[in-house]
């Protein structure tokens, strides 16, 4: 039985480089991609704590999670799709229209 | 509407038409005047109704007088409505029939109503000489309204009811002056008659405002307007109060009823149309200062020295004017000096306290006096026809264009007066009904036997002989010389031979004018009948609201040598003007002779530029003063600008602006905006646009949160 | 040294060397494929922790149609790689400390503060009857029966969505 804490530890580590990811790379897939692994970082915390506090609640949240995550890829994807028809790229700096 | 209290004989209930029925007259003609005047018929339409409403005031008028003599003479008082209840003032709007209230009715309405049929004639030809045919409408109003104010007047149970006619009257008066308001008396643009109208209507307020303080005065004293209570308190009054009181009553009187000094007017309102100078400057509304005499009777009665003071005014003024009236050549102006100098002959008499012989003058002269105004109204069209016809065959077409501004333009060079008498002559041949009518009129102004004006005179006359001599012989004089102007003005325009082609082509006026002067003139005649010696019809039927009148017994005397001396004045005249009769050009003859005495009769002893000079100028003068010295340099430069507007721009520009304003409010605001947009130009770098420094801002936010959570 | 924990280290190894790869990677095919991987690491994972149905929905899910999404996308748009352009410099180190930072608050959080889960007695064990499948159909469709539905809907408003946002407009030329 690994203790509980390698796994918060394993998701923590993960969602920091999903962050990084976010914020260090222009490349709107990967962007997409990064925040996806924040998401399956934050699964993988939900369902650890089902497993130690014996509660079903942590893995429903989880099953939920994909569902939503799967909606929004469809629809971020398909805005990329759109924003990659107008301007050519899926560079986020790129779109930086709204400068103050 | 509570008539039927206290009248249940007679027509008394009929009281308030005397005035209502000029009132609906002058509705009727404001209202459907302009729809009559478009049709042929209108002018005899307007001037119907107009002539009717104030005929109808006649005969309620005449119903009123039979009711009274029913009544024995008593007083009735018809309540009409409430006017002004404030404290104990309580006055109503009430209408006093008494015997002399009736007796200016009548006079008022009658002589009135005649006016009104004879200007049917003569504004249908004014009109059109002065080519402005709509004023007909206007000048019918404006005469029913001065019936109306002249009855409010004569029917008013208070002085200040009675104010409020005589308010009107000058009102009308001012109005009907002004009545060509913007031509002169030939259709020429001019300003003399709105001038002559003002003069008119600021001479009258200066004597109104005599009236307002006795008015004051009264109500201070007696603590009421209305005539029997004030009549009864006289007793109980000092006798300082009532002088006071009474004389500026006479300021009040010698500004409506042109006494001296305030005559000045009545000499100018003549440029009223002629039917006004006869019904309003002549007949009635210049009597009612006679009228308020010899109402106010029990209050100067009590004060002999007043008495005095009145008597004089009305003496000197006869005398005065009818000097005046010999130099005149202008044939309204000789009129209007005699109607002053007449009116002096009244209020003389009232002031004398003769009443009835007063009164008894006033509706003579309103006859003989009307009867005058008309005629020489009558002349005057003559000679605007006479000229008229001229022009025309010398081919002057523009007279007869209904273009009234072109018209304007192209009147003659020559200027034509029609109503100076030196372009008259022998008019006897060409306007006779007119010559004999106003021979009529000069016999009886002349006061000779048997005509009103010997009685009415005469008695004034016989008076004065018997209380006054020194103003009996100002007044004998005054007589002499009204023979002789009156006796001048016949032998200047309808003996002798015409001075210019408008005379010798005069035309006699249509009956529509002939007729009221026929009637007129039997008046003149046999209007003596009133109050014949002995019979004293008059005097007795006054004597209802006057109380007991000595009776003077007829002098032979006095009667005599008046009469002589018309018949010698008129006889001189003849010497003068009759014998040779003036030429055209010819200096008056009495100019050499007389010298300097003519000049001033001529210059009406320069009064007018007297007054100038006295008061106009000075008031000029004083005015500048105030104006330049006292409003603009003493207040406006030194104590505006410097005092205030300086005192202020130091302490706004010094203290409030540079310390408190500039350097602590200015500078907190400025430097909160300042701040503002240093703060937001160095924020706005943080909104660049970049998703993923927006990303980076959240993760800040993250990490902080984070933090602060697990530190606290 | 259990086998489970040999187990977990290696995986742990895999997951954390996988989401590296994701990001260093400059071709995004290759960062789509490490992905998958990551995913796969995960799934095993949760298999571990006694959840088999969401690990079966991890695979299915995420590493099947999510990521053939992606591919498909890169593809499509044929945007497997950038041009190199500093926009915003400052921007990589600021994130790389930030991380630091939150990696410090973690661990601080963890290890200094205790395990949060160490006052809480797990109850008895019952660990069998938590993977079943039943239990969670149960759990599903009777507490969580108005979620359930409402992620149906959403999952409808992302179709239609997906599917307004890439239709070309009528007229609109490529």
């Amino acid at each position: 039985m690994v203790p509980e804490i390698y796994y918060i530890t394993l998701s923590a580590i993960l969602f920091t480089m999903g962050a990084l990811g976010v914020l260090a790379r222009r490349n709107a897939l990967i962007i997409f991609m990064s925040v996806e692994l924040m998401l399956n970082a934050a699964n993988l915390a939900f369902v650890s704590f089902a497993n130690t506090f014996q509660q079903l609640d942590g893995q429903i949240i989880v099953f939920f999670v994909i569902a939503v995550a799967a909606a929004e890829v469809a629809v971020g994807l398909a805005l990329i799709v759109a924003i990659f028809r107008s301007k050519h790229s899926i560079d986020v700096d790129q779109m930086s229209n709204l400068k103050g | 509407m509570h008539l039927s209290e206290t009248v249940n004989t007679g027509f008394f209930f009929l009281a308030p038409w005397i005035i209502f029925a000029p009132v609906v007259g002058l509705l009727v003609n404001i209202i459907f005047g302009g729809w009559f005047l478009k049709r042929s018929w209108g002018e005899a339409a307007v001037g119907t109704v107009a002539s009717l409403a104030s005929g109808i005031a006649f005969a309620v008028s005449a119903l009123l007088a039979w009711s009274l003599s029913a009544a024995h003479g008593e007083v009735v008082v018809v309540p009409f409505a409430e006017w002004i209840h404030i404290g104990s003032l309580q006055l109503d709007w009430t209408f006093r029939v008494d015997t002399l209230s009736v007796t200016m009715m009548l006079a008022v309405s009658g002589v009135g109503t005649l006016i009104h049929i004879y200007a049917i004639g003569y504004m249908h030809e004014d009109v059109r000489f002065k080519k402005d045919e709509k004023r007909y409408q206007r000048f019918f109003v404006f005469m029913n309204l001065f019936i109306t104010m002249m009855m409010l007047l004569v029917s008013s149970d208070s002085y200040l009811m009675l104010f409020v006619g005589w308010e009107g009257v000058g009102l009308c008066s001012f109005l009907l002056i002004g009545f060509w308001y913007d031509m002169d008396t030939l259709g020429r643009p001019s300003w003399a008659n709105s001038n002559a109208a003002n003069k008119a209507f600021i001479a009258n307020r200066i004597g109104d405002f005599g009236f307002l303080i006795a008015g004051f005065i009264m109500f201070w004293a007696f603590g009421s307007f209305q005539f029997d209570e004030v009549f009864t308190q006289v007793g109980a009054i000092a006798p300082g109060i009532i002088t006071a009181i009474t004389l500026f009553m006479l300021v009040g009187v010698t500004g409506k009823s042109a006494q001296i000094p305030l005559y000045v007017w009545l000499p100018d309102a003549m440029a009223g149309p002629t039917p006004v100078s006869a019904l309003i400057h002549a007949a009635t509304m210049v009597t009612a200062g006679v009228y308020l005499v010899t109402r106010s009777a029990p209050l100067y009665s009590t004060v002999p020295a007043a008495q005095y003071v009145v008597a004089l005014t009305g003496a000197l003024t006869a005398l005065f004017a009818a000097t005046i009236a010999v130099g005149q050549y202008d044939i309204k102006k000789v009129l209007a000096y005699s109607t002053i100098s007449q009116l002096g002959f009244m209020v003389a008499a009232v002031g004398m306290g003769a009443y009835v012989a007063g009164m008894f003058h006033l509706v003579t002269h309103a006859f003989f006096k009307a009867l005058l105004f008309l005629s020489a109204g009558s002349v005057i069209l003559g000679l605007e026809r006479g000229h008229h016809h001229l022009s025309h065959h010398e081919g002057h077409q523009g007279h007869e264009g209904s273009h009234h501004e072109e018209v304007r333009r192209t009147e003659p060079v020559e200027v034509f007066d029609p109503g100076d008498m030196r372009n008259m002559g022998g008019l006897r041949k060409t306007m006779p009904v007119t010559f004999w009518l106003y021979v009529f009129g000069t016999l009886a102004l002349a006061g000779i036997f048997p005509f009103a004006g010997f009685w009415s005179k005469d008695e004034i006359l016989l008076d004065a002989s018997l209380h006054y001599p020194d103003i009996y012989w100002i007044l004998t004089l005054a007589a002499f010389l009204t023979a002789f102007y009156m006796g001048r003005q016949i032998w200047m325009v309808f003996f002798g031979e015409p001075r210019h082609e408008a005379a010798a082509h005069a035309e006699e006026s249509k009956p529509i004018i002939t007729i009221p002067l026929m009637v007129l003139a039997a008046l003149a005649l046999l209007g003596g009948g009133l109050n014949l010696p002995g019979a004293h019809t008059l005097g007795h039927w006054l004597e209802h609201t006057l109380g007991e009148i000595e009776v003077p017994e007829f002098s032979l005397m006095v009667a005599g040598v008046s009469t002589a001396l018309a018949l010698a004045a008129i006889g001189i005249s003849w010497l003068v003007y009759g014998r040779n009769p003036l030429k055209a050009e010819q200096k008056d003859p009495l100019k050499k002779p007389l010298g300097f005495l003519f000049t001033g009769m001529e210059n009406k002893w320069w009064v007018d530029e007297g007054y100038k000079w006295l008061i106009l100028d000075n008031y000029v003068r004083l005015s500048k003063f105030l104006a330049e010295v006292i409003d603009w340099r003493f207040w406006h430069d030194w104590f505006h600008e410097k005092i205030i507007a300086g005192t202020y721009n130091w302490l706004s520009n010094i203290a409030l602006n540079k310390y408190a304003d500039q350097q602590g409010i200015d500078a907190f605001a400025n430097g909160l905006g300042e701040w503002t947009k240093e703060v937001s130009a160095s924020l706005r770098r943080v909104q660049n646009g970049f998703v993923r420094s927006y990303a980076l801002s959240v993760l800040l936010g993250v990490v902080l949160i984070l933090g602060y959570l697990l530190l606290k | 040294m259990t086998v489970d924990l040999i187990l977990f280290l290696i995986l742990a190894l895999v997951s954390v060397a996988t989401a590296a790869g994701m990001l260093l990677s400059r071709n995004a095919v290759y960062s789509a494929l490490f992905l998958v991987l990551n995913f796969a690491s995960i799934a095993v994972f949760y298999l571990l922790l006694g959840a088999p149905f969401i690990a079966m929905a991890q695979i299915t899910v995420y590493a099947g149609a999510i990521m053939v999404l992606f591919l498909f996308v890169i593809m499509l748009l044929g945007a497997e790689q950038l041009a190199r352009i500093k926009v915003l410099p400052w921007q990589r180190p600021l994130a790389i400390g930030l991380a630091a930072a939150l990696v410090a608050e973690t661990a601080y959080l963890l290890i200094v503060r205790a395990a949060p889960s160490a006052g809480i007695v797990p109850p008895a064990e019952t660990v069998n009857t938590l993977g079943e499948l039943q239990n969670l159909g149960m759990a599903l469709f009777n507490q969580y029966l108005l979620p359930f539905e409402v992620t149906s809907v959403l999952l409808l408003v992302a179709m239609i969505g997906a599917i307004v946002l890439t239709k070309r407009e009528k007229g609109e030329r490529e």
